[in-house]
């Protein structure tokens, strides 16, 4: 038998789970037919707020081909409430959350009733044949609006709009000074107020559900992140025995946090499915999509920095408001809590107050969107520190120096009192600086501003760090969140010598298939080609926290590891006996069993094989290597990175161009080279989205006028440049292959490295910010003086129905 | 309305409703899963087949117009077990992750590259403005298409396939 020679982590693997991909051979959710399979479709609300005073199905119940027509009172008995699994303070404000809307819509989306029809356009046909009246009710749009007193309220019976108010103080928890104090002493205040507009998650599939009540269980195919958390919801929200559900996640096309959730279509499919005790699917449209799947962002974001003229900064103090939407989803409460630990970023901020008020609207509810939280915090302080900067007339890039963890310094307890375990930002940034040019665009710029150009240059700067791989599940118990952060992997070896490995990560084009293979080619050294890995089914893959805030490598893959030493430790008196040695003469390396200093030895997959057989083991030996693992780490993993972006400003039509994008990250111990390439790519869009072009938009009604892809703008090829990656290495020490998570660290650390580029080509114009996104129209008015400061609230900056337009950024 | 369409090399004959969308007749009638739908605005592309060797985004076609019509989907690129370049250039430069964009993406790159054999990065970029990718940044797809265009110019063939002077019947 073949064993690996060369080890497999760091190797830039092609990917086996392209071969299906590239030839159309998918299993995507609405793919998937069962006979006798009915088609649901869902009436949604036009409306943001009203009382539902009449719902007349008559019509299309009677309408071909639809078997079955349900308002929100038909289910009403047996929906119970969607989980909320964040209750972030005792005190937290949670309303109901009706699947099916019953007597009152609060958000434009909200689903009304349902039709169930032999097919999707019978059933699409009957929806529209169904008569709702609304009596409007007042509309809660703005979040400080909704804070003052005397507001309308979301929801009355609550009888405020706000949910909780979550606060860190660093002199209270010892883990720093007081920032008051500190403000008060200090040499320089900078006050700011940026606005973390909202987003749509936007994976390219949409949702769909399909929910087979015919089998020993009922069967769920869902395009989730998360099948394991999605079974015991549905269990523990519906009273259905978590063992008469079974969840399978097949192909998912993308995720970014915006399948992290328990939906209102999961519970209505499934309750539909099972009073019919037919099989019944639904998939979403891309503007049911846009207005019902859950929005990410929207914060209000208060900064008070306090620092010494030298530019040590003495003291930071945050004050958010988070929009809720209408609901608290899955973790909707924690999302800005995720945050809170994260102002500080890389530096060695003295003392820190951070304090969060949940605020409820009449919007889509918002919840994890990739970076959850972190993109947020990072924003607000790579802007403040370039503030700073310009406050003091130093360099931006200075001024993180002075502030920042020294390499040495490391592991370093923050002034939130989380260990960072490792880091080395001088490296990066110095990296990222030489192949930048930085010193040569900054010359570029200042030749520019003196020859009044109306092309000006900006550079813009974010050296983020952020906290991934949920994680410490004692940690997590802290914060109050409702399940643990371990991870489960099983191995199985077969008698051929061949692997599978079972996880209960749970892969939504993140690649595992490829990247737990080389991780176990190398724990087993058996081939990289002999591995199948088996996740995203309760049935097969039976045990899993999912796949989010990547955790899959930092927390899965060492799940992975360990069961693969089990299995290691289970083989080796097995390999002693028949080898006719003590165990303890035994080493194993590359899938061989060895007697030391002899040339006697034998493969892991002989061991396989003589297990199977079980002809000749040791007394007392179970015919059996299978391994299973359960992993908790101790700490999160802490990529982090330097991030430079050069951005062309035409200060006449306030069209902004990226010029270039580097970016140097460090995410510890690379796996796979090409698939870390990727995650880097895929993540710099979506946060130079954020920074340009992406907003979800509501008129004063409360209707999403955004909710399509020709009006949610969407980056295009034509919109995005190339970007220059690299990478230090400096290993996590938390785990034991030293990996950090990718996933998220592109999208934390590029909007403000973009939004800075675009202020500093504009500085010296009296601009000091620009509202996100930086739309030709925002940056237009910033420089000729009309809303520049970050309170233009115009609604009509982005979208509009243009589509995707090529005169940004390329 | 009866229609006849040949599909990645079947004919098939069937009785559709008018209003019928290409990209479901494609999906439910004929089980072409391959091709996906994204959006509901043919913003997306992830519909995207050749009609008549052009291609077209499936949502935005009526069954009944691709009548006589000679479809090709992503399911009929590949030839005799082996994949058509551009599907191996997505593979071998990762211009892929959750794959739903995917099949769209190929076919309007394989279009692309009939229109511009030799593309520079802004020639492919604006010739898959049309295909939304939230995965990959784009990065990935662009090289991808340049490694096809290498791949697919004439003579870049492997030496079997070359036609010499020697072997050519009738020559110059």
């Amino acid at each position: 038998m073949t064993t690996t020679a060369e080890h497999e982590i760091g190797k830039a693997r092609l990917r086996k789970e392209d071969a299906r991909l590239i030839t159309g051979r998918t299993r995507w959710t609405d793919n998937l037919t069962v006979p006798g399979m009915l088609h649901m479709a869902i009436l949604r609300s036009p409306v943001a707020h009203a009382t539902i005073t009449r719902v007349d199905t008559s019509a299309a119940r009677t309408s071909p081909g639809v078997l079955a027509v349900y308002a929100g009172a038909d289910l009403a008995d047996e929906q119970g409430s969607l989980p909320c699994a964040w209750p972030i303070t005792p005190d937290m404000k949670a309303p109901p959350a009706p699947s099916l809307a019953v007597d009152r819509v609060n958000f434009a989306g909200e689903a009304v009733a349902v039709v169930i029809a032999r097919t999707a356009y019978e059933a699409a046909d009957a929806v529209n044949a169904i008569d709702v009246d609304y009596e409007d009710l007042p509309v809660v749009l703005d979040m400080r609006a909704a804070l003052a007193d005397g507001a309308d309220l979301v929801h009355p019976d609550l009888g405020t709009n706000k949910s909780a108010t979550w606060v860190f103080d660093s002199a209270a928890a010892g883990t720093g000074g007081d920032v008051e104090q500190a403000i008060a002493d200090s040499e320089i205040v900078v006050r700011r107020t940026f606005r973390q507009q909202r987003l749509v998650p936007a994976f390219m599939e949409p949702r769909s559900i399909l929910v087979d009540p015919t089998g020993p269980q009922l069967t769920m195919w869902s395009a989730t992140q998360i099948p394991h958390i999605l079974r015991l919801m549905l269990a523990m929200t519906l009273g259905v025995p978590e063992h008469k559900v079974r969840v399978i996640a097949p192909d998912v096309g993308g995720g970014f946090g915006g399948k992290l959730q328990v939906t209102p279509e999961e519970v209505i499919t499934f309750l539909v499915a099972r009073r019919l005790d037919r099989p019944v699917k639904y998939t979403e449209s891309r503007s049911e999509s846009v207005q019902a799947a859950h929005h990410g962002r929207d914060q209000i974001q208060e900064l008070t920095l306090s620092a010494r003229k030298d530019g040590t900064v003495t003291g930071l103090k945050v004050e958010l408001l988070a929009d809720m939407g209408a609901y608290l989803r899955l973790v909707t409460p924690g999302v800005p809590i995720l945050g809170a630990f994260m102002f500080n970023a890389i530096y060695k901020f003295p003392a820190y107050h951070f304090a969060c008020t949940n605020v409820f609207t009449n919007k889509t509810p918002t919840d994890a969107y990739r970076g959850a939280g972190r993109p947020e915090a990072t924003f607000a302080i790579e802007r403040m520190m370039d503030e700073l900067a310009a406050e003091l007339g130093v360099d931006p890039m200075e001024v993180r120096r002075r502030n920042w963890i020294r390499h040495e310094e490391f592991p370093f307890t923050t002034v939130c009192g989380l260990v960072y375990d490792s880091g080395n930002y001088e490296a990066a940034t110095d990296k990222a600086m030489e192949l930048f040019d930085y010193a040569g665009l900054r010359a570029e710029q200042a030749r520019r501003r003196e020859a009044n150009d109306p092309v000006q240059l900006g550079l813009g700067i974010s050296t983020f760090t952020e906290m991934c791989g949920l994680a410490p599940s004692r940690v997590l118990g802290s914060l109050s969140y409702g399940a643990g952060g371990w991870e489960h992997a099983a191995i199985r070896m077969l008698p051929t010598g061949k692997v599978e490995v079972v996880t209960g990560s749970s892969a939504h084009g993140q690649g595992h298939d490829t990247a737990w293979s080389q991780v176990v080619a190398d724990q087993l050294g058996v081939p990289f080609e002999d591995i199948e890995i088996i996740h995203g089914d309760t049935m097969s893959s039976p045990k899993g926290m999912d796949t989010y805030g990547s955790r899959s490598l930092t927390v899965g893959a060492i799940a992975v590891v360990k069961a693969a030493g089990k299995v290691i430790d289970k083989a080796m008196p097995i390999a002693a006996h028949l080898l006719e040695c003590s165990p303890d003469d035994l080493e194993f390396a590359d899938g061989k069993f060895t007697v030391r200093g002899t040339e006697s030895a034998t493969s892991i997959q002989d061991i396989a094989l003589a297990v199977f057989a079980a002809h000749d083991l040791p007394d007392g030996v179970e015919p059996s290597l299978d391994s299973e693992a359960t992993y908790d780490p101790d700490n999160f993993s802490f990529p982090h990175g330097t991030h430079l972006c050069a951005t062309e400003v035409d200060t006449e039509t306030g069209a902004v161009r990226i010029r270039s994008y580097i970016c140097v990250d460090d995410v510890g111990v690379v796996v796979n080279p090409l698939i870390v390439e990727g995650q880097v790519h895929g993540g710099l869009a979506q946060g130079i989205a954020q920074a340009l072009f992406e907003e979800a938009i509501h008129d004063d009604a409360g209707t999403l006028t955004t909710a399509t892809f020709a009006d949610y703008l969407l980056p295009s090829a034509a919109d995005l440049p190339s970007f220059t990656t690299d990478r230090t290495e400096t290993p996590s020490t938390t785990n034991p292959l030293g990996v950090k998570g990718v996933g998220e660290a592109g999208t934390i650390a590029s909007t403000p490295a973009v939004v800075n580029a675009v202020v500093d080509a504009i500085r010296h114009l009296g601009v000091n910010d620009v509202e996100m996104p930086c739309t030709p129209m925002r940056v237009w008015r910033a420089i000729n003086g009309r809303s520049g400061d970050g309170t233009d609230n115009s609604t009509s900056a982005a979208g509009g129905g243009l589509g995707s337009i090529s005169g940004g950024a390329q | 309305m009866r229609i006849t369409v040949t599909v990645d090399g079947t004919t098939y004959t069937d009785d559709v409703e008018p209003r019928l969308l290409l990209v479901h007749y494609l999906r439910e009638r004929l089980g072409k899963v391959g091709t996906v739908v994204g959006c509901d605005t043919s913003n997306c592309g992830a519909c995207t087949v050749h009609l008549n060797g052009h291609s077209v985004k499936s949502c935005s076609v009526l069954a009944v117009q691709a009548d006589g019509g000679e479809i090709t989907t992503i399911e009929g690129i590949g030839r005799d077990g082996t994949l058509h370049p551009v599907q191996q250039a997505f593979h071998d430069n990762h211009a892929l992750q959750c794959g739903f964009c995917t099949p769209g993406m190929i076919m309007q790159s394989i279009d692309l590259l009939a229109d511009h054999p030799d593309p520079d990065e802004q020639q492919i970029r604006h010739g898959l403005e049309g295909n939304l990718c939230r995965c990959t940044g784009y990065q990935n797809i662009v090289r991808a298409v340049r490694q096809a265009a290498d791949t697919m110019r004439p003579g870049a063939g492997p030496e079997a396939e070359r036609i010499t002077a020697q072997h050519a019947v009738g020559g110059e």
